[in-house]
């Protein structure tokens, strides 16, 4: 035992050295010229990062998180030092209501001038002193024409007994138990518990009827035509539309979701001037319709818009009219209420 | 033997910090709250909420996955054994092994493309005029997915024990009147028991935890607890909830093991001395006796 003693010992000084020059390492770089970007995979045009190193001489550093929660717990617990971070609505609200952020320099950052004022001054940020938006987007119905012969106006196509197991829902509490109030007339940022308990029983009356709940994979299940209806992203839609002609989008009446991701600066930048100058680059018009034509997604500046393919520009799945999008409502920050969203959700699929 | 302990100091270290470490750290976080105080709230949400409900869907699922292991494997692994030719054996064990080379979730996903409705098992049976068949996204491509990938486990144990068992025995029950049913029923059968519990282990344990297979065929309907955990700390961000629930698990499995392996052991026991009793005239070889009492 002595003997395997002396050996750990030794061990544990050769990982204790490791770390102590890979932190040296990071230091090294801190002191460095760049920029450290969080970003959702797939996200960014990667010849946008190559143009921006070009004209500013800053280094990026760029890795990618898969949900909203990824990020934060590894923003929470620390150790982590990045410079731009792109979260959705309700995780910006949830982190400068912890202090998680730090206030942008607008002086810094003059292109905020191109971001339409629809755009600004959200809930998540009502005071547009914490983000600046990246992608906007909504959430509705993606048909096929040929499958479905109904008119598709409201969610409650999603509950019609003609299309069993032709449904794909979101496999997201948040989401689809924002539907069920939608359809039942509430807000989708409710937390009244008896009405969380009438959506829950309307999706679990919905269950049989579903073919799937998914994510990434419900846009080739509709491309290739193997479902009727799916609730899906519209950035996601402008895609699978473009690859099906069948295919349509429509957000339904009762009112739907408009979603932000938008980049914010961690209070514990390291690099908070880089982090602004990248904000800055990627908010100019011809960067951001670059990225827009490349990942699809709806893009928060008319200038910008001005700048994109014609087919893009003109689609009213990315950019629908502003009557439409005056009726949507942006997710909260549930605070403790995710408990409650996830254990109705659970209760829906044990079924 | 002493100069290579020495080469086990790395493996101590690993083991220490991505065993031990990470385990306590589930067990921390699953009784502390947000703050850090000690709670038991989690385990309490746990026993009164809706994840007890999926727990026994789980235990359902992995149970019958299990069984169907049990009956597919378990022939195979008895048919391999019992050839004769070396080759065939080494063949046939490759044949098994061989599609593990590639990455479970690839495999999982080409059941995708088979079992969908436009997919390739559906265009076969369209070809011969039947009807097209509506698995992708039910429970039961949950099974053929677990099925799928975890035979190989049930069938390689069993393999191992059948093959290294004493052909003398077999060759002594024959000798004493039992045909071949009897044969198998009361000698192999008894015999191969610690590979098939060690099977069945193999295979229930990661059945009742996958996530991946829940999600690709059975589309998130069937929900899991592997699915649960999975969402606690990848959506909600509930990392408490979903330690708790991982603790549960692993007492369940600790639990479950224990009982099958000293039921298992007590059976291999009784069956032995059973043999003994009920043929006292024969007296097995000392060695013999001394091998299935420590199987």
């Amino acid at each position: 035992m002595k003997k395997y003693g002396l050996k750990i010992v030794v061990a544990i000084c050769l990982v204790a050295i490791l770390c102590v020059t890979s932190s040296c390492s990071d230091k090294a770089q801190n002191e460095k010229n760049i920029v450290n970007i969080y970003n959702w995979g797939e996200y960014i045009d990667k010849d946008l990062l190559t143009k921006f190193e070009e004209e500013t001489g800053v280094k990026v550093i760029y890795s990618n998180f898969n949900t909203n929660e990824d990020m934060y717990v590894k923003l929470k617990n620390g150790g982590s030092n990045y410079d731009v971070v792109v979260p959705s609505d309700y995780m910006i609200e949830k982190m400068s209501n912890e202090d998680m952020l730090r206030p942008i320099n607008w002086k810094n950052v003059p292109n905020l001038k191109y971001v339409d004022r629809e755009y600004l001054y959200h809930s998540y940020d009502p005071n547009q002193k914490y983000s600046a938006p990246f992608f906007w987007g909504t959430l509705g119905i993606v048909y096929n024409t040929t499958l479905v012969e109904d008119p598709v106006e409201s969610w409650e196509i999603l509950w019609n007994k003609k299309y069993e197991r032709q449904i794909v829902m979101l496999d997201s509490s948040r989401d689809s138990i924002g539907i069920a109030l939608a359809l039942l007339g509430y807000s989708m940022n409710a937390t009244d518990f008896d009405q969380l308990k009438e959506a829950e029983a309307l999706l679990k009356e919905q269950y049989p009827l579903v073919y799937a709940y998914l994510v990434d994979q419900t846009k080739d299940i509709m491309i290739n035509g193997e479902a009727a209806l799916a609730v899906m992203y519209s950035g996601d839609a402008v895609e699978a539309l473009s690859e099906n002609e069948d295919l349509a989008y429509a957000i339904p009446l009762e009112g739907s979701n408009l979603w932000f991701d938008a980049m914010v600066i961690p209070a514990n930048a390291q690099h908070p001037e880089n982090a602004e100058k990248f904000i800055n680059f990627m908010l100019a018009p011809e960067n951001a319709a670059q990225n827009a034509e490349f990942i699809w997604y709806s893009i928060p500046s008319t200038a910008a818009k001005e700048l994109l393919e014609e087919e893009l520009q003109n689609s009213e799945v990315a950019y629908p009219p502003k009557k439409v999008l005056e009726k949507l409502e942006v997710f909260r920050d549930p605070g403790d209420m995710v408990k409650i969203y996830d254990d109705i959700w659970q209760e829906v699929k044990n079924q | 033997m002493k100069h290579f302990k020495n080469l086990s100091a790395p493996y101590v270290v690993w083991a220490l910090i991505f065993i031990v470490v990470s385990l306590f750290m589930v067990i921390f976080y699953a009784f502390t709250g947000e703050t850090g105080q000690f709670t038991t709230q989690h385990f309490v949400r746990f026993f009164s909420g809706s994840t007890l409900g999926t727990l026994f869907q789980s235990l359902k699922i992995a149970l019958i996955s299990t069984v169907i292991c049990l009956i597919i494997g378990y022939p195979l692994a008895y048919i391999i054994a019992m050839s004769t030719s070396g080759r065939y054996r080494a063949t046939a064990i490759m044949l098994i092994v061989i599609p593990m080379w590639m990455n479970f979730l690839l495999r999982t996903y080409a059941w995708v493309t088979i079992l969908s409705k436009n997919g390739i098992l559906n265009s076969l049976l369209r070809m011969v005029g039947l009807g097209p068949l509506d698995i992708l996204y039910t429970d039961w491509a949950v099974v053929l997915g677990m099925v799928y990938n975890f035979l190989p486990f049930m069938i390689l144990p069993i393999y191992t024990v059948l093959e290294k068992m004493d052909q003398g025995l077999i060759e002594a029950a024959a000798d004493l009147g039992c045909n071949k049913v009897l044969t198998f029923v009361k000698v192999i059968f008894p015999l191969s028991l610690p590979g098939v519990v060690s099977g069945v282990a193999m295979v229930f344990i990661p059945a009742i935890s996958t996530f991946e297979i829940t999600a690709l065929l059975g589309g998130n309907k069937t929900n899991l607890i592997g699915n649960v955990i999975e969402q606690q700390f990848t959506v909600t961000g509930d990392w408490h909830y979903g330690s708790a629930i991982s603790v549960v698990l692993m007492l369940f499995l600790l639990v479950s093991l224990f009982f099958t392996d000293r039921e298992e052991r007590d059976k291999v026991h009784a069956s032995a001395s059973d043999m003994v009793d009920t043929h006292q005239d024969v007296a097995f070889p000392e060695t013999n006796q001394q091998e299935v009492h420590y199987d």
